[in-house]
């Protein structure tokens, strides 16, 4: 077994911490119940931050040119959703014209996933620790933490960690907290880029890309908190000792937050390409059988529970169900529940969650989301399943972000994944578990007007 | 060095002058957004799609020339 226990649904962490397996936890190493690591504490589980740059120019190049090459020979990719390699994006960012700054997004818009905040929350000085060293290697002078609104106590442990810090800042990088609005889409890279800049926090159409005109016009490096977390680990131990673990492609562990019928849900460390079924059981098993499994999060992608039992946690391993491991999400379905009913309700909220934009995600999201509301109803017709894939491929690819593809792509996954159930309800209408309440963890919508109203007085 | 052409979906508002103008390139969505097809343009399409992102009413319309694509943000 090869999964860490580590914190609770109710966002609260546990108290059992469970060490599993001698190479985990690492990120969360040294986990504690109710309160953060003080620097105190994360120094005596962690050892002092390694200083990046030496003495004069020379070295302080020198420095931080290793300090990336040995984030490029680590593999490490990022953790918010893409997992795009970390060194390519940071070469893009040393290489652009201006003084760099850091973004550390924390926001986590994703309504199933906690291990951001659990993070920062318990573990605050990692992350502080990695969004130094990312400065630092590329010369950055600023280094913005950004937190969701939501996230009262997360937002308390970095500014106590910051306070913490004050005295002992070596490094010369200023380090602001910020909060951001709580909608879906405020955390992606554009959009978190033009609140910075004082802008609504919605997505903006690229070029330029944030890597060459980012934070006030300057090239800007924006990662997820655990990728910085991961990154201060790396600067400790080593690339060799962060490939011990995972895959040859995605080496290394993740934190996965799993909610759904199982004992201790919550946020865990996983070794990449360990198996589901090992997650399930360091969550104390199902308590209930279960139905299948969305993976990666509401732009994710549903699988079917024949494939429970078989799938690994890997994106090498999950391309085989056509899904990605996300911003590592595992949201199980129990049989309670009807697989249809609860993806109407997520295909609902994903559209409103739309940034209200761009036309074809707009229309097309709530067309989808009206199809699948009529099939469950049993009022779509028999070209209900033509009409979602016609729609699902006008509205895939045609929006300034991602969010309209990944709304896609779980719909047309919970067709395939719970085919017989769609075509039964398209025949039939309703099942008996259609009026069941929801199970799915969705925040009550709208979430954030106000960010709308900016971005139409905006334009 | 080959053009092709792109929307830019947040300022497009569906006036569809774009699909009149280059119905080679572009249709129209059951919404009115234009649909694109963005494989590069021969060479007399692209004095006409130039003419179609200029009559463009909120220039979304754009004719891109293909970059190198480096990742590396130099120039």
């Amino acid at each position: 077994m090869n999964a860490t226990m580590s914190a609770g649904t109710d966002r609260r962490p546990r108290a059992d911490t469970q060490r599993a397996g001698s190479a985990l936890p690492r990120v969360l190493a040294g986990v504690r119940d109710g309160a953060h690591l003080t620097l105190a504490q994360h120094d005596a589980v962690h050892g002092p931050l390694p200083a990046v740059r030496g003495r004069g120019r020379r070295h302080a190049r020198e420095g931080a040119a290793r300090m990336i090459e040995e984030i490029a020979q680590s593999g490490l990719r990022g953790h918010g959703g893409a997992a795009f390699p970390v060194a390519t994006k940071m070469h893009a960012v040393a290489n652009a014209r201006g003084r760099a700054i850091v973004v550390a997004n924390a926001t986590e818009g994703e309504p199933a996933s906690l291990k951001d905040r659990t993070l920062l929350e318990l573990l605050p000085h990692l992350v502080l620790d990695g969004g130094v060293l990312a400065a630092e290697a590329l010369g950055a002078d600023r280094l913005l933490v950004c937190v969701c609104d939501s996230s009262a106590s997360a937002y308390e442990a970095a500014t106590h960690a910051l306070a913490e810090r004050a005295d002992h800042n070596e490094s010369g990088v200023q380090v602001e907290l910020v909060r951001t609005p709580r909608h879906y889409v405020a955390g992606q890279e554009s959009a978190l880029v033009n609140f910075l800049n004082g802008g609504p926090a919605l997505p903006t159409f690229t070029p330029p890309m944030v890597f060459e005109r980012g934070v006030a016009r300057r090239p800007t490096l924006v990662n997820n908190a655990e990728t910085l977390a991961h990154m201060a680990l790396i600067a400790r131990h080593g690339a060799a000792w962060f490939r011990e673990l995972g895959t040859a492609s995605q080496p290394g562990s993740a934190l996965v937050t799993v909610s759904g019928p199982v004992v201790h849900p919550g946020v865990y460390e996983v070794e990449h390409g360990s198996s589901l079924a090992s997650l399930i059981d360091a969550c104390g098993g199902a308590s209930v059988r279960l139905r299948g499994a969305l993976i990666g999060g509401y732009a994710g992608t549903w699988i079917g529970e024949q494939h429970l039992r078989t799938a690994a946690l890997s994106n090498d391993h999950l391309a085989a169900h056509g899904a990605t491991l996300g911003a590592g999400v595992v949201v199980l379905l129990s049989e309670r529940a009807c697989p249809v009913a609860e993806t109407a309700r997520a295909a609902r909220w994903m559209a409103d969650q739309s940034a209200r934009q761009c036309g074809p995600c707009l229309n097309g999201l709530y067309a989808l989301a009206d199809t699948v509301a009529e099939l469950v109803r049993g009022e779509a017709g028999p070209t209900a399943g033509k009409r979602i894939d016609r729609l699902a491929s006008l509205v895939a690819r045609r929006g300034a972000c991602g969010h309209p593809d990944g709304a896609v792509n779980m719909i047309l996954s919970a067709t395939e994944a719970f085919a017989e159930d769609f075509s039964r309800h398209s025949q039939h209408g309703p099942c008996e578990l259609c009026s069941r309440p929801a199970e799915l963890p969705l925040p009550a919508r709208p979430v954030d007007r106000d960010a709308r109203r900016g971005a139409e007085g905006a334009r | 060095m080959s053009s092709h052409v792109r929307v830019n979906p947040i300022a497009c508002e569906a006036h569809g002058m774009c699909a009149e103008l280059l119905p080679e390139r572009i249709t129209l969505d059951e919404w009115g957004y234009p649909v694109i097809d963005d494989t590069p343009l021969h060479g007399s399409q692209v004095a006409h799609a130039i003419r179609a992102a200029r009559a463009c009413p909120t220039f979304a319309l754009l004719v891109e020339r293909e970059r190198a694509k480096s990742g590396s943000g130099r120039r």
